[in-house]
């Protein structure tokens, strides 16, 4: 196969990027859309140009590292994989394909395609975790799960924290990636104590990292590439309403800073 | 028949003094830990802010530490090359964690799981060390459970379990097939929880270059910002690497594209005694190599060899597709050759006995380099949705690389390089040979002696970083704070610029090769002379092929780009140039270990049946390598069997 990539070139951060046009030939389609920049890059450092900065790691759709905008939608056109993950066999000979960064204010473009996404680990800072200091633990049968409660959890803790869903939100919201986690944990047993204070400082974390909120239109679960549901949203939604509802009983009254955050009340503004 | 060693005049190494203490406490093996515990001093918690650690690397190993020693009230600093702590290796790991629960009530105990992991070692690994392991392992259970570790459970609420490779008991504990995604979240989330208290500092993105050593002590880091370019100096009271293995050395392997060998390797150049590279894991069920252009290897769960069956066509150049050949007409050969533990043979043999059939010329798919793994079985005798609850993430996974449906079909596979069990020297405290330097998970050498257990990898850095070195490194700070240093001392200044002169080396060789294509061929004489077979020729001619582009890297080496930005190249650079210092030393060690032993296997000595033969008389030792800028020497670590025979060991 043959192809034309047009491709997101930024020398980095805070500076203008454009556009570039490469071509790639007699490529494979059992080749991954990465191994295909690697082929470039091997063309353009043979030639003494300046290759593609990209991320990637694993390489096999688990370590989160790796995200391309490619032909406008975040991991490409196949649904339910990571961009290390899509094969060249998913695209036709001739083929004029777009490739860029994550686009979300929260997420600066550091060099041509690679962001930075440290924003999602400052919202697991805030709460997205259960305090349970090493050696302190039961007994691990002390504690029983139902196993749909179990499964259930297992599907939200299999998030990757590779920020598509943000990439692809209109409003740049991260609520898919923070339902996630608020669901993983909050639906078991472990996770209770800490379930209500969670909530409020997960969500306003997300928001003070100028994240937008969530009209739920669901386009970040259609390019989740772990098949997050956008349930889980709810589910976090719901949490933080009783959250402060909870909060609200103690205080006798809602507390004048809390709010239920951005997360029902559209795009941020800036 | 057998000689102790090369003979040093060959001019390859030379032999020093052996390594007399391991610093384990004498006495009853199950006792050993509580005893080096009682006797380690501990550290007055107001005390504990003033004493610093850095964390190189935030994998199970590193990040369990990280957030342990930042609970414990030190201060931590958190250095990966990743853009967060949450993309470590240790992610990918799929099938399980053992521990010695015994929740089956099946025969399981600590003995057990110690006898297991040192036969499973080929009788190459430190008793002390494996018992403390077996016996820390329910611990990190209950642990990871109670940080919501969302394990795999039965219907009454319990924890599953299921059996794996070289054991015969139900031991492993996993979450579907992504048991390491959900560990390392587990410690991922107790590190951020220290982040946020304040205890632990991450530096995402920066990479390690050279270890700072002051009067005889690890005192420091030399770092790279890999966004900025900035070269800088990291200093602390104690130094620990927990930055995995080197299986990348063979260019393609299960590892990620990013893991490297540079933080242990740069340790060694300054004294850390490195202990047999040449053990590499081969891993039996890996996805075949499709192409040229393949950047990394995937592996498929050994946990899949609990229902899939393995075989080939009983005739050579069988071109049939797989359901058209008759069951009489297929070779099982795993249930065939081992009948006692058959398609759940250690991975050594499994991938030796891959290899053969292949050599054979009864290998299928591109290449003849593959074997099938077959769940027709499994699928008719349990049904479709079982299978796919056990293994549907591994299924899709191999459908979305292959565009095969292993539902329908078998599943080809072929072994790769996965796991490396050589690694830093470390004593009982995980200690290396340089004061104050740690050494822990998969980047120390001192559980799995030749051959590493399935789910035995998770079990080791978790049991390293919350709660082995704890522990030994609360002993070394106890005596600190050490006196203060900073970028005037001349320690400091000299690794410095060391860093800074390499960096600049790299960028002005202005050759016309590109760094993968060193690092291609780098692998492909690693993996023809030093991979799942190895001779004495075959290890001779790779070691003057290593050097010769090792010559030609830094003559003809083009790395674009500037040190001052965010330049791949020349992070790639780096690391391939230890790569190829490090690759000599696989061969040398391979070269000198006479013997055949777990996974490496000498093709001069084996059994006429073709399984390894060990030589305890000359070989039941560690081999420490000093580094010298020469040949290096060889320090050797005998090892002791006292609570486990000292056998040949056999799956049959
Ligand atoms: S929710 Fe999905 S898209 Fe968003 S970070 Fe997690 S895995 Fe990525
Ligand atoms: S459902 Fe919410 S978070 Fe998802 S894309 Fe729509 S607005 Fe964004
Ligand atoms: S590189 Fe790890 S998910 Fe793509």
């Amino acid at each position: 196969m043959n192809i034309t990539l047009r491709i997101w070139r930024q020398p980095g951060p805070g500076r203008p990027g454009h556009m570039v046009t490469h071509r790639v030939d007699d490529i494979s389609p059992d080749m991954s859309f990465l191994e295909v920049l690697d082929v470039l890059n091997q063309r353009l450092t043979a030639a003494g140009e300046d290759p593609v900065a990209f991320d990637s790691d694993c390489r096999e759709g688990i370590c989160g590292m790796c995200g391309l905008v490619i032909n406008g939608i975040a991991h490409g056109p196949q649904a339910s994989v990571t961009t290390c993950q899509l094969h060249m066999r998913s695209f036709a000979d001739g083929d004029v394909i777009d490739v860029e960064p994550w686009r979300a204010g929260p997420f600066p473009v550091l060099k041509d395609l690679v962001v930075d996404r440290s924003a999602l680990d400052r919202i697991i800072q805030a709460g997205g975790y259960i305090s349970i200091p090493t050696g302190s633990a039961p007994e691990a049968h002390s504690i029983l799960v139902p196993k749909d409660d179990a499964e259930d959890a297992f599907d939200a803790a299999t998030c990757i924290g590779c920020g598509a869903c943000v990439a692809a939100c209109p409003n740049g919201s991260a609520a898919l990636f923070l339902g996630a986690k608020i669901t993983h944990l909050g639906l078991l047993p472990q996770g209770q104590p800490e379930r209500d204070s969670r909530a409020l400082a997960m969500i306003a974390r997300h928001d003070a990292e100028g994240f937008g909120g969530c009209s739920q239109i669901g386009e970040c679960t259609a390019v989740c590439p772990k098949d997050i549901q956008l349930e889980v949203i709810s589910r976090c939604h719901r949490d933080v309403v009783t959250a402060l509802f909870h909060h609200g009983e103690q205080q006798e009254g809602p507390p004048e800073d809390q709010t239920g955050g951005n997360l029902a009340s559209g795009p941020a503004g800036d | 028949m057998s000689e102790t060693a090369m003979p040093p005049e060959s001019g390859l190494f030379s032999v020093g003094a052996p390594i007399a203490d391991t610093k384990a406490p004498p006495g009853p093996i199950g006792e050993r830990w509580d005893v080096r515990r009682f006797n380690a001093r501990l550290v007055n918690p107001a005390n504990r802010r003033r004493l610093s650690v850095i964390v190189i690397g935030t994998g199970l190993a590193g990040g369990s530490a990280a957030a342990t020693l930042g609970e414990g009230g030190y201060r931590v600093e958190v250095f990966c090359f990743q853009d967060t702590p949450r993309r470590a290796h240790s992610i990918a790991a799929q099938g399980g964690i053992n521990a010695a629960k015994n929740y089956r009530n099946d025969g399981d105990s600590v003995m057990r799981l110690f006898y297991d992991t040192v036969k499973g070692g080929d009788f190459r690994a430190r008793e002390s060390n494996v018992h403390r392991l077996a016996q820390v392992s329910v611990d990190i259970i209950d642990q990871c459970v109670a940080q919501g570790v969302p394990f795999a459970r039965e219907y009454g609420g319990l924890l599953d379990n299921r059996s794996f490779g070289g054991v015969q008991v139900s031991r492993t504990f996993y979450a579907r097939g992504q048991t390491g995604q959900q560990l390392l979240l587990g410690a991922y989330q107790a590190l951020e929880r220290q982040v946020a208290a304040g205890t632990v500092r991450v530096h995402a993105r920066h990479e390690m270059l050279d270890l700072i050593v002051v009067d005889g002590r690890a005192r420091g880091v030399v770092v790279r910002n890999l966004v900025t370019g900035e070269v800088s100096a990291q200093f602390a009271d104690a130094v620990v690497l927990a930055t995995g293995g080197y299986g990348n050395a063979f260019y393609l392997s299960t590892n990620a594209v990013g893991c490297n060998a540079t933080a242990i390797w740069r340790a060694h150049r300054r004294g850390a005694l490195f202990a047999n590279p040449c053990f590499t894991q081969i891993h039996p069920t890996c996805i075949p190599v499709s192409g040229e252009h393949q950047s990394k290897l995937t592996l498929m769960s050994e946990s899949l060899r609990n229902d899939g069956r393995i075989w080939v066509p009983k005739l050579a150049g069988d071109g049939r597709a797989p359901a058209d050949i008759p069951e009489r007409e297929r070779d099982y050969f795993l249930e065939r050759r081992y009948p006692a533990f058959g398609n759940l043979v250690p991975r050594d043999v499994a991938s030796r006995a891959a290899k053969n059939v292949c050599d054979e010329g009864r290998g299928v798919g591109p290449g003849g380099l593959g074997v099938y793994l077959d769940f027709a079985d499994a699928i008719a005798r349990l049904g479709r949705p079982v299978i796919a609850e056990r293994y549907g993430n591994l299924f899709d996974m191999y459908r979305q690389i292959t565009s095969e449906d292993p539902y329908r079909a078998p599943m080809r596979i072929y072994p790769a390089v996965h796991y490396t069990m050589g690694g830093l020297w470390v004593d009982y405290d995980l200690q290396s040979t340089i004061p104050g330097l740690f050494v822990i998970g998969e980047a120390n050498f001192s559980d799995h002696g030749a051959n590493r257990l399935g789910a035995s990898a998770l079990m080791q850095g978790l049991a390293d970083g919350y709660f082995v070195l704890p522990s030994t490194l609360a002993h070394y700070l106890a005596a600190g704070p050490y006196p203060s240093v900073d970028e005037t001392h001349p320690a400091t200044r000299e690794t410095l610029a060391a860093v800074r002169e390499r960096i600049t080396r790299l960028l002005a060789v202005g050759g016309r090769r590109t760094v993968d294509s060193f690092h291609k061929e780098l692998g492909t004489i690693l993996w023809d002379h030093c991979g799942m077979e190895r001779t004495r020729e075959g290890l001779t001619q790779a070691i003057a092929a290593v050097r010769a582009l090792r010559e030609e890297f830094w003559r003809d080496v083009t790395v674009p780009g500037s040190g001052e930005e965010l330049n791949q190249s020349l992070e790639r650079a780096g690391r391939v140039a230890d790569f190829l210092e490090l690759g000599e030393l696989m061969c040398i060690d391979a070269l000198h270990r006479d013997e055949s032993c777990g996974c490496h296997f000498r093709a001069e000595h084996q059994t006429p049946d073709g399984e390894a033969l060990r030589d305890d008389e000359h070989f039941a030792y560690v081999a420490a390598w000093e580094h010298t800028g020469g040949p290096p020497v060889l320090h050797k670590e005998q090892l002791a069997y006292e609570y486990v025979e000292l056998k040949a060991r056999s799956y049959k």
